[in-house]
């Protein structure tokens, strides 16, 4: 193999496996390091600059970033990164002296963003210190998209996303609620230099097919709708029975905010096996600790009225098969069908995105789906001043896709505005910098702690089900929160080998506690990854290959499984091994905030 | 500060016969010198514990006084273990292995505590024949002393705080050889795949077996005209011929050309397999083996490998005729077998 190049910037990054994961490329391990310090203001302000809702991330995140976690290939559970978080966010100070303004003097070019959701939020953020004038349209009453409308009170109380969106509606940002946009055409006619569509995937899928359907219409809602109206105070109760179809996070809002509305008999139906459903398990364990039974690899079959009352719902039974390529078919098992007794029923199947407002002669080319062509780059639509995000771009997602699509958005508006190529995008910030204070001292705590995984404290059951507006996670408090910051292997703190210095003693490869690093001859990555200290069969992380050495064999060390623990460098009688934390930040449109003056 | 080693291993590190993985058979953290060579050997000692699934009950590791005398608690923290007295180490050793003939006794002393202090002690081991491995990590100083000279620095050599050695330095598996040693072998820190089939070949020998590896002072001694630095020793490095170790129960798979490869057997059945042969010399042949020393002498080489083996080697036990279990086994049944016994002794003197 060729040395490594560790100037590429993506080299080390990938290093940094929760921020990698992480759709907008989050600092984790440098603001977990700063609650340990008890400095939530500057973790706060290093997690807004990148996802611009550390409060209401802290607790609603997908969490990309906690399946990638190194510490859970060494040990059962990665580190609670989303619910640290959510430590900064609780425990910070002010702030917002600390933000961007944006100056009273305009830079002259006028954005038009349709949709208040996260994704539009961010274009708003990253844009308005630059002096553009930004205009948001959304159809409700207040920004935050699905943010307000979807998420539940329970998860997300109102006081954080208030707070999160009136940092960003706050930099003078001029709104225009209660606004349906109807027509495309009509936006494009008004005097914009751009215009951000940022509108979501708001149609909830439906069964119109089923038998009985029509008939128990009155009985059934849309998921996505019902959501809306609970959020927005239309709705206030539901029936005792309830039946919520769909295996996705959205049936779990749906089934637990039922049995806070006075659902008592409230049961999930998934038509898949439970392994394949698509909520997240901290969703589905939550939904199950509310005494919601999840019912699995039961198609609906019938709508079953009487009397103009719905009675319930019929089921089959299937089976899952998989062929040699993985590829699933639900095959029916021959089991009679199940009845299941309901006075309504919450479809939450899944959402699809639609645009009937935007007319299909403007020159903005429309693909599968019904999805507009967007470039994954730009979010340029094929007609230039028109840019797309978030779940408008490319179908449902999260919050934080939808974030790291604004950031990416918002530099393609400022360059089209300023007559730049959109394909000129800025690099990102790298930082590399030793951590060496002495002989056995480090900048940072490199001993790597036991603990397992903390769990976040609950509010009571009998009290969260009376009111939906109560929030069930209680989060971290601050001595938790810093038992489990300890637990970050500070993967951002970057083992850098000098070929040059080294004498090869071993010393490091013997130190080494998971047998990451050894000298030997050079060969292909096949081959190497058999015949290292552990076999590398993680192929997903990199090999880390030296220059030549005097005897002729080169370092390899396999990035896998490296607690950054600093024993290799403290070993190192030459000083060939260094620790140095490595910063990378993604570039945004304007200077935000500066995580290297820390 | 570390100096704690996280507590958390590779997730798929390769088990042994027994289940255990390597770190079962590592100890605690070093405090030797960042560098040490000594280190290195501690590393390959639990390599070769672990590929010869020893159960860890089943060894005692002894030294004396020295940074490699200190090493034992760098390794095998689930053996037994004996740290005495500078230069004693190997009449502790003799009379644990009378006592408990089972235990595989694994030896650990420096330059200084074999070729100084102990010799008198090293010397009386080797001619025992204890059925034992004895490792001299030998970097040519003084190291825990902060680098006085040894009996193994370089004549006209100079310790780092500028004393000359006056004195020629002792060879230590001359001097072995010379005493009637029945394994006999030179290694280096820094060439484990040397090292550890050496190690394992020495565990498998019946009788004492000497291993003299070089092992840098990487504080005192690594000066590039020592000739136990890390430079010397990789720039004069030669070796009397590759070695494998091949246990009894797998089979050889490898084969040579003729008359350049030769096999050991050894008496469990093990097979010790070495190849490349260096010219005019045969490890079972004494004289060769000193010849082939005596000229790497005189050409400034470092002669490693094993030099001198001799597989029908008797071991103390056998000389003594002891009995075949060990001595701490024996009940007052078998101790005091009563006066008829007695009577019956007595009259074989009349
Ligand atoms: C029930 C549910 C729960 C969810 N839970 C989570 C979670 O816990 N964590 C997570 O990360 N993600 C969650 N999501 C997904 C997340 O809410 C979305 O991915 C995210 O909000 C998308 O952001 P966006 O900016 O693209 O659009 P949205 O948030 O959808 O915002 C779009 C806004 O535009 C408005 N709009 C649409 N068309 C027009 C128009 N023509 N004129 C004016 N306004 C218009 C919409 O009403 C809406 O307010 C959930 C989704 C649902 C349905
Ligand atoms: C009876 C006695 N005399 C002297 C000493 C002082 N002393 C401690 S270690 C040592 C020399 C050790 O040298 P070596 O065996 O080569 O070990 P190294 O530290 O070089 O590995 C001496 C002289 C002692 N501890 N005990
Ligand atoms: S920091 Fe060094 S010693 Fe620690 S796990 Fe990583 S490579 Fe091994
Ligand atoms: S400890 Fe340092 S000098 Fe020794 S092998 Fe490792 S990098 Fe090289
Ligand atoms: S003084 Fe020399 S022998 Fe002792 S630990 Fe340091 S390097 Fe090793
Ligand atoms: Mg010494």
């Amino acid at each position: 193999m060729k040395p490594t190049d560790i100037t590429n910037p993506e080299y080390f990054h990938k290093v940094v496996d929760c921020q990698y994961a992480c759709p907008a490329h989050t600092p984790v391990p440098e603001y977990i390091r700063l609650i340990a310090a008890e400095r939530y203001t500057d973790a706060y302000m290093v997690n807004w600059e990148s996802n611009v809702f550390p409060g209401i991330l802290g607790r609603t995140c997908d969490r990309p970033c906690e399946p990638a976690c190194r510490r859970g290939r060494v040990e059962d559970e990665p580190v609670a990164i989303c619910r640290l978080k959510r430590v900064a966010a609780d425990n910070k100070g002010e702030v917002k002296s600390l933000m961007p303004t944006a100056p009273k003097k305009k830079n002259g070019f006028k954005i038009a963003l349709i949709g208040g959701g996260p994704a539009s939020l961010t274009v708003a953020r990253d844009l308005a210190p630059l002096g553009y004038e930004i205009h948001l349209y959304d159809e409700w009453d207040k920004a935050g998209g699905m943010m307000r409308t979807q998420i539940p009170s329970f998860r997300l109380p109102e006081s954080v996303l208030d707070e999160e969106v009136n940092y960003v509606l706050d930099m003078g940002i001029h709104t225009h609620f209660n606004t349906y946009v109807s027509s495309m055409k009509k936006i494009l006619e008004k005097d914009y230099d751009a215009i951000f569509v940022g509108t979501g995937a708001p149609k909830g899928r439906d069964l119109p097919d089923v038998e009985g359907r029509p008939e128990a219409d009155k009985f059934v809602h849309l998921g996505i709708e019902w959501l809306a109206s609970v959020a927005f105070g239309h709705r206030t109760t539901t029936s005792k029975k309830v039946i919520v179809l769909g295996g996705g996070n959205t049936a779990m809002d749906c089934c637990r905010t039922a049995r806070r509305l006075g659902g008592e008999k409230v049961t999930v139906v998934v038509r898949s096996p439970f392994n394949d459903m698509k909520a997240s398990p901290w969703e589905i364990e939550d939904a199950q600790r509310e005494d919601i039974p999840i019912l699995n690899n039961m198609p609906p079959k019938a709508f079953v009225v009487e009397g103009g009352k719905l009675k319930g719902m019929l089921f089959g039974k299937v089976a899952a098969l998989y062929d040699e390529n993985g590829k699933r078919s639900l095959v029916p098992t021959g089991e009679p069908d199940i009845f299941i007794e309901a006075d309504e029923v919450l479809i939450a199947i899944g959402q699809d995105n639609s645009f009937p407002w935007i007319e299909r002669d403007l020159g903005i080319k429309f693909g599968k789906w019904d999805l507009p062509v967007v470039d994954r780059t730009t979010f340029q639509s094929t007609l230039d001043r028109v840019f797309f995000g978030g779940d408008a771009a490319f179908g449902p997602e999260n919050v934080i896709t939808a974030v790291a699509h604004g950031h990416q958005a918002a530099i393609s508006i400022d360059l089209f505005c300023r007559g730049e190529s959109v394909y000129n995008r800025p690099a990102p910030m790298t930082n590399l910098i030793s951590q060496k204070m002495g002989i056995h001292e480090w900048s940072y705590d490199s001993a790597v702690v036991e603990d397992l995984r903390y769990t976040v404290p609950h509010a009571e059951k009998q009290v969260a089900l009376k009111d939906r507006k109560v929030e069930v996670e209680l989060g971290f408090n601050t001595s938790v929160g810093f038992k489990e910051a300890q637990r970050c292997l500070n993967c951002d703190i970057q083992t850098i080998f000098n070929t040059s210095r080294c004498i090869e003693c071993d010393a490091c490869m013997d130190v080494c506690p998971t047998s990451c690093i050894t000298f030997t001859a050079n060969g292909t990555e096949d081959d190497l990854r058999k015949r290292l200290k552990a076999p590398a069969n993680n192929t997903s992380q990199d090999l880390y290959v030296s220059g030549n050495l005097n005897t002729g064999r080169v370092m390899i060390k396999d990035e896998d499984v490296c607690l950054h623990c600093g024993l290799c460098a403290e070993r190192c009688p030459t000083a060939a091994w260094d620790m140095q934390k490595y910063l990378y930040q993604v570039s945004k449109a304007s200077p935000i905030w500066s995580i290297s003056d820390l | 500060m570390t100096y704690i080693k996280p507590k958390f291993r590779h997730p798929e590190l390769p088990k042994n016969d027994l289940g255990y993985v390597k770190s079962d058979y590592e100890g605690a953290i070093s405090t030797l010198c960042a560098g040490c060579g000594h280190d290195s050997i501690s590393a390959a000692i639990v390599q070769s514990c672990f590929e010869l699934s020893i159960e860890p009950h089943r060894l005692a590791k002894l030294s004396g006084i020295g940074c490699s005398s200190k090493t034992p608690t760098y390794f095998l923290s689930n053996s037994h273990g004996f740290n005495s007295v500078h230069g004693r180490m190997p009449s502790i050793a003799t009379g644990a292995n009378m006592a408990n003939r089972d235990l595989i006794y694994l030896g650990v002393s420096g330059d200084g505590d074999s070729a100084s202090i102990g010799m008198g002690q090293f010397v009386h081991a080797i001619r025992k024949n204890v059925n034992m491995v004895y490792i001299v990590m030998n970097n040519g100083c003084y190291g825990l002393t902060k680098g006085q000279n040894s009996a193994t620095t370089d004549l006209g050599g100079f310790s780092k705080a500028g004393g000359l050695n006056h004195y020629p330095a002792i060879d230590l598996v001359s001097l072995a050889i010379e005493m009637g040693a029945t394994f006999v072998g030179r290694s280096f820190s820094g060439d484990k795949n040397q090292l550890v089939p050496m190690i394992k070949a020495a565990i498998a020998h019946q009788g004492f077996a000497l291993l003299d590896v070089v092992s840098p002072c990487v504080t005192f001694n690594n000066k590039a005209e020592s000739t136990k630095s890390y430079d010397y020793v990789r720039a004069h490095l030669e070796a009397t011929s590759t070695i494998d170790y091949v246990p009894e129960k797998e089979e050889i798979t490898v084969s040579y050309e003729a008359g350049m490869s030769a096999l050991v057997e050894m008496h469990d059945g093990s097979v010790i397999q070495l190849h490349k042969l260096a010219p005019n010399w045969d490890p079972r042949d004494r004289f060769s083996a000193v010849r082939r020393l005596q000229k790497a002498q005189a050409n400034g080489e470092v002669l490693t490998g094993l030099l001198y083996i001799d597989p029908e080697s008797k071991d103390m036990h056998e000389l003594e005729q002891t009995v075949d279990v060990p001595l701490n086994s024996l009940r007052e049944a078998e101790l005091c077998p009563g006066s008829s016994v007695l009577e019956r002794v007595n009259a074989e003197f009349r």
